[in-house]
C-alpha cells in the first residue's frame, strides 16, 4: 500500500484516538441497543438473554475502558463482534473484547465482517487475534440473536471496500459504520477502494431501511461511525450534502476544469462550516479530491 | 438604565455626592438582584392556557409566509448565501423530505396556536416542567424547570430540541439545544443542527411576548433576534391537527436530490425583481437588519434608476 495513504488511514484511526484513560460514554439508543462513544469510532452494544453482541470495538488504547462499559451494561457472555469495516478506530479493540468473550463452543467471541476486512488487516500486518475469521462475501447476511433479527448489508466501494451496515430489526436501530457521521465530510478511503458513488448507495440503502415515527423524526435510530445518534432525517441531510457536492464536482469536470481549479472554486462552502476542516486527518480538500478521483477514475460512469 | 442616568447627574463633585452615589448604586444593585434573582417557579406568573399568535407585526412574513427569493431579515453568512443560491424548493417534495416540520427557531414565525400546561411535583407543587403542544405540525415541547442538565453531545436532535427554563423575576428564560437542521426561511436560508435558542417570555395581562435569540455558528454571522406576541384565548381547544402522510404523488426517480448548480438558479432574484428591491439589500444578511441600512437601499435604488 502506498505509504502516504497508509499513513492517512492510520491517522484516521489515531486522529480520533482518546487519551490513555478513555472516557467512554454510554447512551441507550432504543430497545436492546446502546451506543458507546469516546473510544474512537462509535460502538453499538446489543444485550439480552442470549448474551452480548458488539458492533465495532473502538481504538486499541481504549479497549479496557470499552470492556468496562460493556460490563456495566451486562455480565452476560460476549458472543459476537461485528466489524463495520477494517479501520483501526473501529477494530482496534477486537482482541480485548473477543478474548473477554465466549462462544457456545468455548472459543473467544467470534468476529464477523465482510471478507474484504481481514484481507485489509492482513495487508496492514494487524495481529491475527484482531482478524475477523467469520466472514461473508454476499451482499447480505442475517441471523437471530437476543430475540431479534439482525441484518448485515455490504456496500462495496463506499467508505472502504468492506463496509457493512448493521440493522437490528426488533430494536429498530441501524449501525452505519463510517457511512454516516455527524462530525466531518465523508471519509472516502481510496487506498481501501472507497468511492463516492458507493458511499451514496450505502446512504440510500439506509434511508430505505429507516422509517421515521412521526414527521421525519425518531422511529429508526442510527448509530453513526462518529458523532451523535441520528435518525432518517439526519442521514437524508447528509446524503443530500454528498450528492450536491458530487454533482458540483461532476459539472466542473464536464467543463474541463482540473482538480486544483475545482479545489480553488470552493464549491462546498455552504457545508464547510459544518463539516469542513483545514487540518488532517481529513480536510475539505482531501474530500473534494476523493470525489474528483472517484468520478474520473477509469470505468467511472 | 436608571442607574446609569443617576451616576451621570450626580457625578462626584463632593464627598457627600460620592457617598450618595455609593448608596444609590447599592440600592440599584439590590433592586436588580431582587428583580433578576431566580426564584422558585411556583411563585411566578402563570403562563398556562391556550395561546394564539397576533400578527400585527410582520404579518406578510408570518401568515402568507415568505416566498422564493425572500432572504430578508436574517443575519446570514456566506455559507448560508451559497446554500440559498443553490436551493431548489422541489426538494421538499422528495419522499424522504415530506412532512418535515419547522424547527424551533422557525415554527413561532408562522401562524400558530399552542397550549401550555404545568407538570408539578405532587408532594411540593413545584413546577417540574412546562408542557407545550403547538398546533402547527402537532409539535410537543417540554421546558424542564427542575434544573436538569442538557443531554450529552451524542444524544439525538429533534425539531423542538431540548429545553430548560428558569425564572428571572417575571421573565421566563428558556434555553434550547439539540435542534434538528431546518430553515430560517423556506426560501432556502438554512439553519444547522448546531443552532441554539434563548427565549424570553414576559406576560402582560392576556398578552405574552416572546423574544428569541438564535445563534448558529454554521449559518449566522451574528445572533438572529425576533419577537412575537401571543394572546390568551377565551375558548380552548383551538389547536389544529396535522395529518401528514409521505407519499410519492408524482412518479419520479427515488433518492433524487433537487438542487441548482451555482449560478443556475432562475428564481434567485425573483422576489427582488417583483418588488423592485435591490437584490444586494435582500441578500446582504446582518447589515440590512439594522435601521441605518435604509439610506443605503435608497442609494442603490437611485443608482439603478440612473443607469
Amino acid at each position: 500500500m502506498n505509504k502516504t495513504i497508509r499513513g492517512l488511514v492510520l491517522a484516521l484511526g489515531l486522529g480520533f484516538a482518546p487519551h490513555a484513560a478513555a472516557q467512554v460514554e454510554t447512551l441507550h439508543v432504543q430497545g436492546n441497543v446502546y451506543m458507546l462513544a469516546g473510544a474512537g469510532g462509535n460502538i453499538a452494544v446489543q444485550i439480552g438473554e442470549d448474551g452480548v453482541l458488539v458492533v465495532d470495538s473502538g481504538n486499541r488504547e481504549a479497549s479496557d475502558a470499552v470492556l468496562a462499559a460493556i460490563r456495566r451494561l451486562s455480565d452476560g457472555p460476549i458472543r459476537w463482534i461485528i466489524n463495520t469495516h477494517a479501520h483501526e478506530d473501529h477494530t482496534g479493540g477486537n482482541e480485548t473484547i473477543s478474548q473477554a468473550g465466549l462462544t457456545l463452543n468455548g472459543n473467544p467471541a467470534a468476529i464477523i465482517a465482510h471478507e474484504e476486512v481481514p484481507t485489509r488487516m492482513v495487508a496492514a500486518d494487524r495481529p491475527i487475534t484482531e482478524w475477523p475469521l467469520n466472514t461473508f462475501f454476499e451482499d447480505r447476511r442475517d441471523f437471530y440473536f437476543n430475540g431479534e433479527a439482525i441484518f448485515l448489508y455490504h456496500h462495496p466501494r463506499a467508505h472502504t471496500d468492506g463496509d457493512i451496515v448493521v440493522y437490528f430489526r426488533g430494536s429498530d436501530v441501524l449501525v452505519s459504520g463510517d457511512l454516516f457521521m455527524t462530525t466531518t465530510y465523508p471519509v472516502i478511503d481510496a487506498a481501501y477502494d472507497g468511492g463516492v458513488r458507493g458511499f451514496i448507495d450505502g446512504m440510500n440503502n439506509m434511508i430505505d431501511i429507516a422509517v421515521p415515527a412521526w414527521l421525519q423524526e425518531g422511529g429508526t435510530y442510527v448509530v453513526p461511525g462518529h458523532g451523535r445518534i441520528g435518525d432518517e432525517a439526519d442521514i437524508v441531510e447528509y446524503r443530500d450534502m454528498v450528492v450536491i457536492i458530487r454533482d458540483r464536482v461532476a459539472a466542473l469536470i464536464d467543463l474541463g476544469m482540473t482538480l486544483p481549479q475545482i479545489r480553488e472554486a470552493r464549491i462546498s462552502r455552504d457545508y464547510d462550516p459544518r463539516y469542513g476542516s483545514t487540518t488532517e486527518p481529513w480536510t475539505t480538500d482531501m474530500f473534494i479530491t476523493a470525489v474528483y478521483n472517484d468520478l474520473t477514475r477509469e470505468g467511472a460512469e | 438604565m436608571r442607574g446609569h442616568a443617576g451616576l451621570t447627574v450626580h457625578r462626584a463633585d463632593s464627598g457627600l455626592k460620592r457617598q450618595e452615589i455609593r448608596v444609590r448604586s447599592s440600592i440599584s444593585a439590590a433592586l436588580c438582584a431582587l428583580v433578576f434573582w431566580a426564584v422558585p417557579a411556583g411563585a411566578q406568573l402563570s403562563i398556562t392556557g391556550e395561546w394564539a399568535g397576533r400578527y400585527h407585526e410582520d404579518f406578510d412574513d408570518r401568515v402568507p409566509g415568505d416566498v422564493n427569493g425572500d432572504f430578508t431579515g436574517v443575519p446570514i453568512n456566506d455559507a448560508a448565501r451559497f446554500y440559498a443560491e443553490t436551493w431548489d424548493v422541489r426538494r421538499v417534495n422528495v419522499l424522504e423530505h415530506q412532512c418535515q416540520p419547522y424547527n424551533l427557531p422557525h415554527i413561532y414565525r408562522g401562524p400558530l396556536q399552542f397550549r401550555i400546561w404545568e407538570e408539578k411535583r405532587p408532594q411540593t407543587q413545584e413546577i417540574i416542567a412546562y408542557k407545550i403542544y403547538i398546533g402547527t405540525y402537532m409539535q410537543s415541547r417540554t421546558i424542564w424547570m427542575d434544573g436538569r442538565p442538557h443531554p450529552s453531545e451524542y444524544a439525538p436532535h429533534t425539531s423542538m430540541g431540548f429545553s430548560t427554563g428558569e425564572w428571572f423575576g417575571d421573565t421566563l428564560k428558556v434555553t434550547t439545544t439539540h435542534i434538528k437542521k431546518e430553515f430560517y426561511r423556506r426560501s432556502g436560508l438554512p439553519s444547522s443542527d448546531q443552532t441554539q435558542v434563548e427565549e424570553y417570555y414576559v406576560r402582560h395581562g392576556n398578552l405574552m411576548s416572546q423574544t428569541m435569540i438564535i445563534t448558529d455558528p454554521v449559518y449566522l454571522s451574528e445572533p438572529y433576534v425576533n419577537s412575537q406576541e401571543f394572546e390568551l384565548m377565551e375558548r380552548g381547544n383551538q389547536n389544529w391537527l396535522y395529518n401528514c402522510e409521505y407519499v410519492m404523488e408524482v412518479p419520479q426517480p427515488r433518492h433524487q436530490v433537487p438542487h441548482y448548480l451555482p449560478g443556475e438558479n432562475p428564481f434567485l432574484e425573483e422576489w427582488a425583481n417583483t418588488f423592485g428591491t435591490p437584490f444586494d439589500a435582500i441578500f446582504s444578511g446582518a447589515p440590512s437588519t439594522y435601521p441605518e441600512y435604509a439610506p443605503q437601499i435608497e442609494d442603490m435604488v437611485n443608482e439603478a434608476d440612473n443607469e
